[in-house]
């Protein structure tokens, strides 16, 4: 009973991919679904403050893939789940890279993404038990 | 517009990418702290090595 409870209280019950899912979708989410409060914090911080200084550096949001290279960088955007869609229909990022600040935002909104990715598939390991 | 330098750049990239590394990669807090500290070191010190490299090679 107490096992049960305990599992309840820190999430460990229900939909197995939720962590992950959620993870994908805000950044850090899928920790604090798991009650890893601190650890979610970071990890949206990091991830929320990489995406919004590529923006602010008018990093190029990939909008579609005309080539191998876009489509990788459209992969690794549509990592920040919501985010790329808000920063899509907001309308966010430039269209054509001019400066160099803003082919370095482009790297950072790009590297926010495959950094959700790993923050979402560690919130998977803790909800599966493989990491503690 | 943000505009930072290409060395703040360097260490926003850095900062960012390493407390990542260190939440997802290891266990416990402590070995956290220091792999994202050694991820960090790692980072920006191949930057100013590689940096230091370019500019030899340039003159």
């Amino acid at each position: 009973m107490a096992t049960a409870q305990n599992k309840k209280a820190s999430g460990e019950t229900g939909f197995l991919y939720l962590p992950l899912i959620a993870g994908w979708l805000v950044p850090g989410a899928g920790h604090f679904l798991l009650r890893k409060w601190f650890r979610g914090a970071l990890l949206s911080a990091s991830i929320f403050g990489m995406f919004a200084i590529g923006i602010a550096m008018q990093g190029k949001v990939y909008a579609g893939a005309h080539d191998i290279l876009e489509l990788l960088g459209l992969a690794g955007d549509l990592g920040n789940g919501l985010l790329y869609i808000v920063s899509r229909v907001l309308g966010l990022g430039a269209d054509q890279i001019q400066v160099t600040t803003a082919d370095y935002g482009t790297r950072f909104i790009v590297v926010a993404g495959l950094l959700n990715v790993i923050a979402a598939v560690d919130a998977h390991r803790l909800r599966t038990g493989r990491k503690a | 517009m943000f505009k930072p330098s290409h060395f703040a750049a360097v260490v926003l990239f850095a900062l960012f990418a390493s407390m990542v590394f260190g939440i997802t990669q290891r266990e416990t807090p402590r070995r956290m702290v220091h792999y994202g500290l050694y991820c960090f070191v790692l980072f920006v010190g191949s930057v100013v090595v590689l940096s230091w490299l370019m500019f030899l090679i340039a003159r």
